[in-house]
């Protein structure tokens, strides 16, 4: 029972991760219908700034979570800097052009961004700076889920309680809602539809981001090619519970995470990536739109 | 002018901004060292300064080029209309089949290596060709089936000591298979689900040649596979190159006659129609299962071959060599070129394989240089090098007649 314990919070954790990076790919899908293949990249960028400005304060000799809040914030305004120039640069002017063109360029885009920081920085792995104390109150539960662990899951569900707010009570979030649903109608309507695309950009980075500042304190290295394999399952999740929703990020992310863990831990971890794409086919198969997604019908 | 030094100004200082800590930080926390590098950000200053000048003029031209397009003006390139010039195209061949045969005999062994290897790329991107480009269907894994190719000659050769020329087409077979029974699956699915499942397939793959031990000796890879023998002749290394760079030669022009037979055939018409609408190409009476399976089998059925004649160049194959890197780069091949285009896919290949071979001197900045280009080409040049024509149907006896009624 306890290894059960153990498993099912290691892939709540996990998925929990999962499901912010997939949040980035299913709200800019949702709008513009891209699959943004530098996702994976913004999110090692994150995670990258945040190990630098840990980096330099703790060779400086600060400390504590309090750094490592710090780092997060710069991390977040960095990544979503990026984002915003991603779309800017590689998306923007492809608006309107085969499908195919703009992921081609998002392909290009993340292979330059993953190059830019290995030349920038360094091709091997960086280890992060231990910033996440034990906590004394997690003493009697730490062989089930340690204080990282907490940490995580409780910055994830903020971050997504927030989220939710955001899209479903602000003005910008009816914006949002209303360009996915039917882009030309929300421009005629007075909806900035460029600024909100950027906004969406802007909000998923911030998302990938904090989901980097986690892992790479959790895990605890960092180097650039950790955006590729995060992205990839990202997306798998968003595709798991149906691309373009909301919802469906989080449930997909969050059956990811247990479905590897699981399999880990019953099964075999060699062989971990292995039932990651088994049960997306298999559940593609049975539900060609994902779990939660809408099957659309089409019009002739 | 004033207006757009602004303008570049603010780009300039945004992109200092953007990469100030990655350019000019350098911070190693293993051995607890900060390095400050602000020359960095000077240099990045510049480079975006004029980058944007340069990004701007172009997009204006491009924006120009579009309205006399949309205006119905001349929208094919002069290199276009001299490609359809028949004459032209007959001399063309025959001046570059000439060169193809003749070159390993001028060149070196090292530049006939690398020859092989942008031809197998170049029978990879005609293969990719037929379900990307003809078929519509986005294949994001096909590197798989290149691995198959790879692993089936290098297995059977270990145990059972099968020859090249055997295995060539059991090979291709074997790929072509593999192509049916992952395209089972996925019949239902349409763009990107279909994208990121196959993408699934290509990793699937990776991971259980790494794992699977008993079959595939994992990491570490088979090696000492037969190079392809000559009537029985043991070759010399320089000879057997020359030798694959024949049999290369062969396939690839063997490819192209296939697929530009197959493009033009029945079935080749259903999957352009097939990409175009499916929903029409279904009330037409079209199978979709069956054109859907045939442009993946037929795909792959390339890969698989082109994958038996990898592993006898190299002698030694690993899971490495099958990675998402190698899919991506057979997709801006296809891309780059002109999707459905068979001399564009050509060219895609030799200018990807070739430049970044031949720029080994920078090769610390060669896929950054590649990704660049991906993007620069998708925003610049959207239709490829050289974009696909439609198949037009003349009726040349209808003139005369009617002059005379």
């Amino acid at each position: 029972m306890e290894y059960f314990l153990e498993l099912f919070f290691g892939g709540l954790t996990r998925g929990s991760i999962y499901a912010l990076i997939a949040l980035g790919y299913t709200m800019v899908y949702g709008i513009i219908q891209l699959i943004n293949f530098a996702h994976g990249e913004i999110y090692m960028i994150g995670a990258f700034v945040a190990l630098i400005v840990a980096g330099v304060c703790t060779i400086y000799g600060l400390s504590g979570i309090s750094i490592l809040i710090l780092a997060a914030i710069i991390a977040v305004i960095y990544a979503s800097a990026y984002g915003y120039t991603l779309e800017k640069v590689a998306y923007r002017p492809l608006r309107g052009a085969p499908r195919l063109s703009p992921l081609i360029s998002a392909i290009g885009m993340s292979i330059f961004l993953q190059n830019y920081v290995l030349l920038a920085q360094t091709p091997d792995f960086l280890p992060f700076p231990r910033l996440i104390p034990d906590f004394a109150f997690m003493e009697p539960v730490a062989h089930i889920i340690g204080s990282p662990e907490l940490v995580i899951l409780v910055t994830t569900m903020v971050t997504m309680i927030l989220l939710t707010l955001l899209i479903k009570k602000t003005k910008v979030g009816k914006a949002m809602r209303a360009t996915q649903q039917d882009m030309d109608m929300a421009r005629l309507v007075g909806v900035n539809v460029d600024r909100i695309i950027s906004l969406t950009f802007i909000i998923g980075s911030a998302l990938a981001a904090i989901g980097g500042v986690l892992v790479a304190s959790y895990i605890g290295q960092v180097n650039f090619y950790i955006g590729f394999l995060a992205g990839v399952k990202a997306f798998t999740a968003a595709v798991l519970g149906g691309i373009g929703s909301i919802p469906g990020a989080v449930l997909g992310g969050l059956v990811l995470g247990w479905a590897e863990s699981f399999a880990a831990g019953y099964i075999s971890s060699d062989y971990e990536d292995v039932f990651t794409f088994g049960l997306l086919v298999l559940i593609l198969t049975l539900r060609p739109a994902g779990i939660l997604g809408k099957a659309r019908k089409q019009k002739v | 002018m004033l207006q757009n030094l602004k303008q570049s100004l603010i780009v300039s200082l945004w992109f200092v901004f953007l990469t100030f800590p990655l350019m000019v930080i350098r911070v190693n926390t293993m051995d607890q060292v900060v390095v400050w590098r602000w020359m960095n950000m000077l240099w990045v200053a510049l480079a975006s300064f004029i980058l944007s000048y340069l990004w701007r003029y172009m997009l204006t031209r491009q924006q120009m080029r579009k309205a006399v397009a949309e205006e119905g003006g001349e929208t094919r390139s002069k290199l276009q209309l001299l490609l359809e010039d028949m004459s032209f195209r007959y001399k063309a061949m025959g001046v570059l089949l000439l060169a193809a045969l003749i070159f390993p005999q001028v060149f070196d062994t090292y530049q006939s290596t690398i020859m092989i290897s942008a031809l197998i790329y170049v029978v990879l991107g005609l293969g990719l060709n037929i379900s990307v480009g003809l078929a519509g269907l986005l294949d994001l894994g096909y590197v798989a089936f290149f691995g198959v190719g790879a692993y089936s000659y290098a297995l059977l050769n270990h145990h059972f000591d099968l020859g090249f020329w055997i295995t060539l087409p059991i090979g291709g077979i074997i790929g072509c298979l593999f192509g049916v029974v992952l395209g089972f699956p996925i019949l239902r699915l349409r763009g990107d689900y279909l994208a990121i499942v196959t993408l699934g397939f290509g990793m699937i793959f990776k991971v259980v040649m790494e794992n699977w031990s008993s079959l595939s000796f994992g990491p570490s890879g088979i090696a000492n596979i037969d190079k392809p023998s000559f009537f029985g002749m043991d070759l010399s290394l320089a000879d057997s190159t020359i030798y694959i760079y024949y049999i290369m030669i062969a396939l690839v022009i063997f490819t192209i006659l296939v697929t530009n037979r197959l493009k033009n055939s029945r079935i080749g018409r259903a999957w352009i129609a097939m990409r175009e609408d499916e929903i029409a190409c279904v009330a037409m009476g079209i199978d979709m299962a069956r054109t859907k399976l045939s442009a993946y089998a037929l795909g792959a059925f390339w890969a698989g071959m082109v994958g038996v004649l990898f592993a006898s160049k190299t002698t030694f194959i690993n899971p490495a060599s099958f990675t998402f890197m190698e899919s991506a780069i057979i997709l801006s091949i296809v891309v780059l070129g002109g999707m459905g285009s068979i001399l564009g896919v050509i060219l895609g290949a030799f200018i990807l394989i070739l430049l970044p071979e031949y720029m080994r001197a920078f090769s610390e900045y060669r896929m950054l240089a590649f990704g660049a280009a991906m993007v620069i080409m998708m925003i610049f040049r959207p239709q490829g090098i050289i974009s696909n024509l439609r198949q037009t149907y003349q009726y040349k006896g209808l003139k005369g007649k009617t002059n005379n009624g």
